[in-house]
This record gives C-alpha cells, sequence and structure tokens, in this order.
C-alpha cells in the first residue's frame, strides 16, 4: 500500500478499502525492514497511532521527517552526538501543519551530520546506503528520507535543503524532491545549519505529492521573519499539464560534453540522456534555449557556498555546548565543559567545516572571504533572475551521473565536474523555488533533473516538472535492488 | 609635570520596559524566580528563531531622535559571536553595521552650565542571562536573557566624573520621560563601561585609554573614573607612564577601586555578521515622523522654560521637573489658568509632601488640578483661609469629596460686609467702656475688638474686612 500515491490512498481510505491503522502498521513494519537494509532512520515511532481520515489528502497517511526537525517528545538528534539524547518539547511548525492536518509521523530520519554533507555517510547512526546498490551512497544530506521515499515506507517526507540536500539524494534514489522559495515554508524548528542558504522541503515520488504537502506546508509563521504570505499560492491547483509557450534554458558550460574532456561513460549517457528529455518539454509547446553564462562565475559556485554556509554553522552550531542540552561534559570548569562536549559530538568533517567558518569571519579574513562571497552571491543571483526575466525556468542535470560509490568518497573535488555536481547550490543562494524530478538510468541505477525558476513562481516550476514527469515512466517508481 | 587633562568616554546600557523581549515571546519582567520568564529561543533550543519586537525598535528610534541622531534607513541586526555561559546562543543579536542611531549630540546641564555631549552610536540589543556564583558552583538564571538593551557610545567628550555622572543622570531622567525604561540602577538597568585617558593639558593627543567594565551605579562611575584619574596621573608623574596599558579593568565596590581583568591585545574577535533570520526592514518616512511626534518635551527644556517664561526659581523648576508625571501635573495647573508660582507652590509643597509620604502616584492622586484649581480660587477669593484650604486640601483626598462639600455656610468665612457689620454693631453696642478707652487714646484696644468678633463668629469672621469696618466705626 505504501507505494501508492497520496491521492490513491486518499482515495482508498475515504471508501473504507483500507484504514489509517493499516497504513500506520505497514510504514512501521517497512520502517524496520529499510532500517536493517538501509539504515535510514534515527528513530521508528513503533508507538504511532492511526490518524482521523478527513477530506483533507494527507490525513490519515504515514510520513518521515527528517532528524533536524524538532518534534515534541521525541528524540532529535540532527545525527549528531552532540545530541544523541535529545527530546524537544516543541514541533517544528511544518511538521505540526501536517500532523494537525492528520497525517501521522511513523519515523525520523538519517541524515548527515546536522545538514552538513552531501554523503549520508556522517550520520551519527553510521552511513545511509542506496536501496537501488547497497554499495552506493543515497547523497546528502536529507540521506534517510529519500532512502524511505524511494523504498515504500510512505509517500513523502521532510527534507531541508542548504545546498542541495533535498534535491541530490532525489536523484540518487530515483524520486522527486523539491524546496520551495524561500521563507515559503517557516524554518521554525528545523535546526539551523547556514540560515541565509536553509530551506524545508518534500521529497516524494510524485510532482502532484510535493504540491499537495507543501499546500499543506506554507504559510506565513510568526515565529519565522522571513516566512511569508503565500495564501494566494495553490500548488495542487497550478499542475495542468499545459506549458505551452514556456521557455525554458540550460547553461551551456554545464551541459556541453565537449567541456568534459575526461568524461566517464556514466557522464556521457548521464548527459545524453538529458538532452533527451528536453525533447519531451518541446513536445508539449515549450522552447528550450542554450544560454552561456561566464564560467568564473560558475566556478565560483562552490567556494561562495563553503564561505557563506561554515561562516554561518559557525554561529549557528554554538548553542551546542551540553550545557542545556544534549550530554553534557563532566569536566569542572564551564569553557572545559564546551570545549569536551563539541571535541567529543561532532565529527572531523563539521570541525574542519567550523574551522573555515571561523576563518572567514576573521575581523582580518572578512573582507576578503566572506564579504567577497556575499557579493559573488549577488552577482550569481542577479544574473539568474536577470535570465528569469526572459526564461520560465532553468533546466539542468542533477550531478555528473547516479549514486556514487562509497568508495568513491575522497571528499575530493573533481575540478572537471565541479560546476556539474554543485550547481543546485544556485536554488539556495536566490531563495529560487527548485524541483529534481527522475528521468532515467545510467547504469540501472536513476538519475535525475532539476528545474529552478524565480522566486514566488513555485506554480510555474512545479507544473512543468508535473508536465515532464507526465511525459516519462518513473513517476511513482520504488526502489529495486540492481546489484 | 604638566597639568593632567582626563578625556572620559562611556558606553552605557539601559533595559527598556516591555511586554515581550527584544527577540523574544516570553515575557520582560523583572523577577525573584528564576527562569520563569523564558521562551525557548531564550535557551537557544535548536531550531528557534528572533522575532523582533516592534515596540522596542520604536523606543529605541525615540532614543535615536532624542539624541539628535542620523537613523538608518533600513534596519539590521548583527550577531556577535562568542562563548560565555551567559550566553546560550554563543551569540548576542545586536547592531553593528548600522546601528539605531548614529552621529549624535546632546546638551547636558553640569553646574548650571550647558555641555554639549557628542553620541557616536546608539543600539538595539539583547541582554544575556544572569549569573549567580556561589562558593563551588554557579547559577544560570535565563529571565534576564534576551531582555531588551539600548547602548550608548558617547565620544570621548567628558572630562570629568562630575560631567560624567551628569551626563547619565540626564540620560536616565531621558528614559523615564520617554517611559522606555524605569533605568533603576538599584535593579541592574543601567550598567556603564567608562573609557579613561589622560593627557598634558596643551597636547592634542589622548593618552592610553583605560576601560572599567560593567558598572552599575552612578557612584561607581565617580568612583572608577577618579581613582583611574589619580592612579594614572600618578604614575605619569613617577615617569612610569608606560605601566599605563590599553586594558579591560573592574569596579571593585569593596576595595573603592579599578582592577585589571585583561589586556586589549587578549581582546576578543566577535566575527560580526549581519543576522540573517531577520530580513533587513526599511524604516519609512510615516512610521518615523509618528514616533517623533510621540516625544514629549523632556527635562531641561522644561525646566528652562518654568524660568523663562513662568519666573519660577531654579530650585523651584528642578523640584518639578524631577518626575515627569510631577511636571505634567504643573502643566495642567498652567493650561487650566492657575498662576505659575502658586502651582508651584502646592505641588512643591503640599501636593509632593502628601504623596511622598503615602508613597502614591502624582497620577492617582484624587486632587486633580482642576480640584485644585477650585482649591486656589476659593482662597483667592478669600472665601477661606490658608489654613483652612490646607486642611480643605487634606480632606478632599481623604474623603474623596468635592471642594465645595467643605464650603458649607457653617465653615465658610464670613466675608459679606452687612452681616459682618450687624455683629460689629452689636459688640460695640455692648462694650461702650471700651470704645471710651479706645477713643481716649488706648489705641492697642482695637485688637480686643477683633477678638470679640472673631469669638463671636467663631472665626470665621474675614479678618481684613472686620478690621476695615472696625476702624470705620470706631473713627
Amino acid at each position: 500500500m505504501m507505494d501508492k500515491s497520496i491521492l490513491e490512498l486518499h482515495d482508498l481510505l475515504k471508501r473504507g478499502k483500507i484504514t489509517s491503522e493499516e497504513l500506520v502498521k505497514e510504514s512501521i513494519q517497512k520502517s524496520h525492514e529499510v532500517e536493517q537494509k538501509y539504515n535510514a532512520f534515527v528513530t521508528i515511532c513503533d508507538d504511532a497511532k492511526e490518524g482521523k481520515v478527513t477530506d483533507l489528502f494527507v490525513s490519515g497517511i504515514p510520513f518521515g521527517v527528517k532528524d533536524n526537525y524538532s518534534t515534541k517528545d521525541v528524540l532529535s538528534t540532527g545525527s549528531s552526538n552532540t545530541l544523541k539524547n535529545y527530546v524537544p518539547f516543541y514541533t517544528a511548525t511544518v511538521v505540526q501543519k501536517l500532523l494537525d492536518a492528520g497525517a501521522i509521523m511513523t519515523n525520523k530520519t538519517a541524515l548527515d551530520e546536522f545538514g552538513m554533507g552531501g554523503t549520508g555517510t556522517t550520520c551519527h547512526t553510521g552511513p545511509v546506503l542506496n536501496p537501488w546498490d547497497k554499495t552506493r551512497m543515497c547523497a546528502g544530506s536529507s540521506a534517510g528520507s529519500a532512502c524511505a521515499v524511494a523504498s515504500g515506507v510512505y509517500p513523502f517526507a521532510l527534507g531541508s535543503d542548504t545546498g542541495d540536500s533535498i534535491r541530490k539524494p532525489a536523484a540518487f534514489c530515483g524520486i522527486v524532491g523539491y524546496k520551495p522559495t524561500y521563507g515559503m515554508l517557516s524554518r521554525y524548528g528545523l535546526f539551523p545549519f547556514a540560515s541565509s542558504l536553509d530551506h524545508c522541503g518534500v521529497l516524494t515520488r510524485s510532482v502532484e505529492d510535493a504540491a499537495i504537502v507543501t499546500d499543506i506546508m506554507k504559510g506565513i509563521d510568526k515565529n519565522d521573519m522571513t516566512s511569508w504570505d503565500s495564501s494566494n499560492i495553490h500548488l495542487q491547483e497550478a499542475l495542468t499539464g499545459n506549458i505551452k509557450g514556456k521557455k525554458l534554458f540550460y547553461i551551456k558550460e554545464i551541459c556541453d560534453i565537449n567541456n568534459y574532456p575526461n568524461a566517464t561513460e556514466e557522464l556521457k549517457s548521464h548527459l545524453k540522456n538529458f538532452f533527451h528529455t528536453l525533447e519531451f518539454l518541446k513536445e508539449e509547446g515549450a522552447m528550450v534555449e542554450e544560454v552561456s553564462i561566464d564560467q568564473n562565475l560558475l566556478n565560483a559556485i562552490p567556494s561562495v557556498y563553503v564561505v557563506i554556509s561554515c561562516a554561518e554553522a559557525t554561529s549557528n552550531m554554538s548553542n551546542l555546548t551540553g550545557i542545556i542540552f544534549g550530554p553534557r561534559s563532566d569536566k569542572k570548569n564551564v569553557f572545559e565543559m564546551m570545549k569536551d562536549h563539541r571535541t567529543i559530538g561532532f565529527s572531523p568533517l563539521i570541525k574542519r567545516r567550523f574551522v573555515i567558518g571561523s576563518y572567514v569571519l576573521q575581523k582580518e579574513n572578512q573582507e576578503r572571504y566572506f564579504k567577497n562571497a556575499q557579493r559573488v552571491r549577488r552577482l550569481i543571483v542577479d544574473k539568474m533572475k536577470e535570465l528569469f526575466k526572459e526564461y520560465d525556468a532553468l533546466i539542468l542535470p542533477v550531478s555528473s551521473g547516479p549514486a556514487k560509490k562509497f568508495d568513491e568518497d575522497k571528499d575530493v573535488i573533481d575540478e572537471n565536474t565541479n560546476v556539474l555536481e554543485e550547481h543546485l547550490q544556485i536554488g539556495n543562494f536566490g531563495g529560487f523555488p527548485s524541483i529534481t524530478i527522475p528521468n532515467g538510468f545510467v547504469n540501472d541505477l536513476p538519475v535525475g533533473i532539476n528545474l529552478t525558476g524565480n522566486c514566488y513562481d513555485d506554480e510555474n516550476i512545479l507544473n512543468i516538472a508535473y508536465t515532464l514527469e507526465s511525459k516519462m515512466p518513473y513517476k511513482g517508481q520504488i526502489a529495486k535492488e540492481v546489484r | 609635570m604638566k597639568k593632567q587633562v582626563a578625556t572620559i568616554g562611556i558606553e552605557m546600557h539601559c533595559e527598556l520596559k516591555s511586554n515581550s523581549k527584544v527577540f523574544s515571546s516570553a515575557k520582560n519582567a523583572y523577577s525573584e524566580t528564576p527562569n520563569t520568564n523564558i521562551a525557548p529561543i531564550d535557551m537557544a533550543f535548536p531550531g528557534t528563531l528572533p522575532v523582533v519586537n516592534q515596540k522596542c525598535v520604536e523606543d529605541a528610534l525615540k532614543m535615536s531622535m532624542v539624541l539628535n541622531c542620523k537613523q538608518p534607513e533600513y534596519l539590521i541586526f548583527d550577531r556577535k559571536n562568542y562563548y560565555y555561559p551567559d550566553l546560550p546562543k554563543g551569540y548576542q543579536i545586536t547592531q553593528m553595521t548600522k546601528p539605531i542611531g548614529i552621529n549624535g549630540q546632546i546638551e547636558i546641564e553640569v553646574n548650571g552650565k550647558l555641555l554639549p555631549i557628542y553620541i557616536h552610536d546608539i543600539h538595539l540589543e539583547e541582554d544575556s542571562a544572569s549569573l549567580d556564583h556561589f562558593f563551588d558552583t554557579s547559577n544560570i538564571d535565563y529571565n534576564r536573557a534576551g531582555v531588551p538593551l539600548l547602548e550608548l557610545v558617547t565620544e570621548p567628550c567628558l572630562h570629568s566624573a562630575e560631567e560624567a555622572s551628569a551626563f547619565i543622570e540626564h540620560m536616565i531622567r531621558i528614559y523615564r520621560y520617554l517611559g522606555i525604561s524605569d533605568a533603576d540602577t538599584k535593579r541592574g538597568q543601567i550598567r556603564c563601561d567608562v573609557n579613561v585617558s589622560i593627557a598634558d593639558e596643551d597636547s592634542n593627543e589622548l593618552g592610553t585609554k583605560v576601560e572599567t567594565k560593567n558598572i552599575n551605579s552612578i557612584g561607581g562611575v565617580i568612583g572608577a573614573i577618579n581613582y583611574e584619574i589619580e592612579r594614572q596621573t600618578k604614575l605619569k608623574a613617577e615617569g612610569r607612564y608606560n605601566e599605563v596599558e590599553q586594558e579591560t579593568r573592574r569596579w571593585d565596590e569593596e576595595s573603592a577601586t579599578t582592577i585589571r581583568m585583561r589586556s586589549k591585545v587578549d581582546a576578543i574577535d566577535y566575527k560580526y555578521f549581519v543576522e540573517p533570520n531577520i530580513p533587513k526592514f526599511k524604516l519609512n518616512e510615516e512610521w518615523l515622523k509618528e514616533i517623533k511626534a510621540s516625544i514629549p518635551r523632556l527635562h531641561l527644556e522644561r525646566k528652562q522654560d518654568y524660568i523663562k517664561n513662568y519666573g519660577l526659581s531654579n530650585y523651584d523648576a528642578e523640584v518639578l521637573i524631577k518626575e515627569k508625571d510631577v511636571s505634567d501635573y504643573f502643566e495642567e495647573c498652567l493650561k487650566l489658568g492657575i498662576e505659575a508660582k502658586s502651582a508651584a507652590n502646592w505641588i512643591s509643597t503640599q501636593i509632593l509632601g502628601y504623596i511622598n509620604k503615602n508613597n502614591i502616584a502624582i497620577n492617582d492622586l484624587y486632587l486633580t488640578p482642576l480640584k485644585l484649581k477650585e482649591l486656589i480660587g476659593e482662597l483667592n477669593k478669600g472665601t477661606i483661609s490658608s489654613k483652612q484650604a490646607k486642611e480643605i486640601f487634606l480632606k478632599v483626598i481623604e474623603e474623596k469629596k468635592e471642594i465645595k462639600d467643605f464650603l458649607s455656610k457653617d465653615n465658610a468665612q464670613i466675608s459679606d460686609k452687612e452681616e459682618l457689620t450687624k455683629i460689629i454693631d452689636e459688640i460695640l453696642a455692648n462694650n461702650q467702656v471700651q470704645i471710651e478707652e479706645y477713643k481716649n487714646g488706648r489705641t492697642n484696644i482695637f485688637d480686643y475688638f477683633v477678638g470679640q468678633v472673631m469669638k463671636q463668629t467663631r472665626g470665621k469672621a474675614n479678618p481684613v474686612l472686620t478690621k476695615e469696618i472696625l476702624t470705620e466705626k470706631l473713627k
């Protein structure tokens, strides 16, 4: 049952063919299986109770929540040892809205520690395995959520996205990952990584499900000053399937195979598949054009991201001292306690990022690194906004192919495919709505395509994604191990 | 050694009054019970976000305007990052890039002379938690975490402890006049850092600046400044001025000295950056105008007005402006047409005496300016004596009645000439012997007649009128 879409489940629930209790039971049971096989969860809510079925589509239906959302009375660790025993007393706004709509949280999913990673390997509970191929990663940081949705634990799970943390794992697990315009979803209760880049979002198996869930979660929140009133936006209603006359563009410097002299076979077929997918859009009456952007600007993306995200993260995570919450050190002096808690609690990867963050914020370095990164961020966003005046959406392939193998993870950046791997960060720089959908297979493994549009233009972006999805056979697909 | 001149700059923190805290929904209230006024963000629980309290911004803007500062186009907050057990988030939200006011100037009065004070900036920020240290433990009280603080920073433009304390007192009064803070030093609502340096009288350069932090009383500020001037001057006189170091010291109340805490060389790099969770906010002209219009006339202006335009003495004016409510009462009296000196007299003696003795606020006084006008009116008409007026003043307040309730026939002074003439005629008719004596030259017997009239009227005869009639009759 849990492989069905929200609307299918809703229909069955309404007609009394199934009960919410059965769905919850199945989701919990499936959670245990997926946990065994892929290590996707921090907590499975064995005591989750069925929900009342109402006219709201998500009522009575189970869902998953990334473990960096604050959930009242349910362990919320951010997949970090610094919060391994932390049980919050308040629930994040977007989670509460789903609960209020009658959805049932059946587990908390694993992530790269506090969302700071793109591999799904730095969770304090160990790495999350890809449900298509256990020797590969899910990517991250919303690794557990992507794995669970792809495995059919429930139709949707919450993720968060600071660089590409929803959209990349979605691609690698063959599902849909959507982060709306910055501020459409309240961040109240989301453990912060880099506040100016952090987005809440959702992982589903169809664009329509993403629209349904987001329609429920969105709205202005008095607890988040960056949230805005989106009451005139109706995502699900906007899915008409008509994209005649829409104009899309892709970036030449990212998509042209000639830019990759050492291209692997995977990359070649990935890009080939990308161009093949563009044909579907044309068949529906949309125009797709190639746009060239200054390579220097594109090359700056990863560095801008590292500088800004590490700087904000250093500050955001200064509250993790183990004094008020989290395991408290038994050292005698308060400063020794803080130091001990953080030394033991954080993984080396995070510590490295803190060092970078502190370095770029130091008085003598701030101008050169932090302020310059902010200026370049502005240049990139301005360039995109200029293009969005003419185009409805930017369309690009996600990553350089399918999921990476665990033994490839050397945290090494390949100069050539660098921009291809990191361009989704543009969506975070500008707070742009951005959605990834599956667009085929490379080497028997799913790959994805991404659509990004101008701020507040979520309806348009989702409709394009919805239309494109309908032209391909991957909607609703469940992962099956291929090796 | 040449004569030394001290140069002093002050950083003054003041806790603002508000319903909720500056970035948190918890109550902003002084409480004896620790950790009772806290919201999740005050303890920095993961995922909590700051929400700016508009009222605090408004109050900060008022202060910025009073100090004649320039206000920024956009409201922006910054993070000041450092680790300390009283700072749960690991950063303080403050204003660094665009303070709510910069480049201000205000005149204060020192020893009857006006002195301009230059303001570097004023900014809105949040207070830290408070720490209670015990023998082997320290407790953290988060009630204070997130309480709105206004920090104002002067240029180094003061030259004595006297000027510094006058400035702080002036500012305290302004905070109270604006109604944005109780500015109560006893409750730790005012905390100052003072920067002191000395230099040769004729030198254009400033000496080495020494900072004394976190002084929470005016006495402490005076003590610290005087101690520092003395300490630095003595070192200089002994040729050891190089021992005066750029450092941070603290004021020790008990020994009445400043004690070294750390060198400025070890200063923390606060790694300021703009708070990303608070979108920049445009301060629109309309709103600023509204705020400006809501600022009341402040004490110094009132005082000058009372002296110059109403002929009050410096002393009387000072008494009246000490508290805004009292000054407002006085101004209400003026509006009602009560003569200024008379109003000032009544307020500074009877009214302040009464409210201080009974510990009530002047706004709660039953005797409103309107009633005071009535009372003074009766006194001026001669219907009542000033002794009676004082009695009626108390009775009106105690019994919550009207003035006229105490002006009954029984009590009223007899000022009717006919009625009084009748009484006097009767007395004279019964005192023929005395009249003879008077006419024979015993003029001091005149008082005897007055006494008889008073006796007959039980003291209610208008004394002036009585004397007038008697003089006439005894011619």
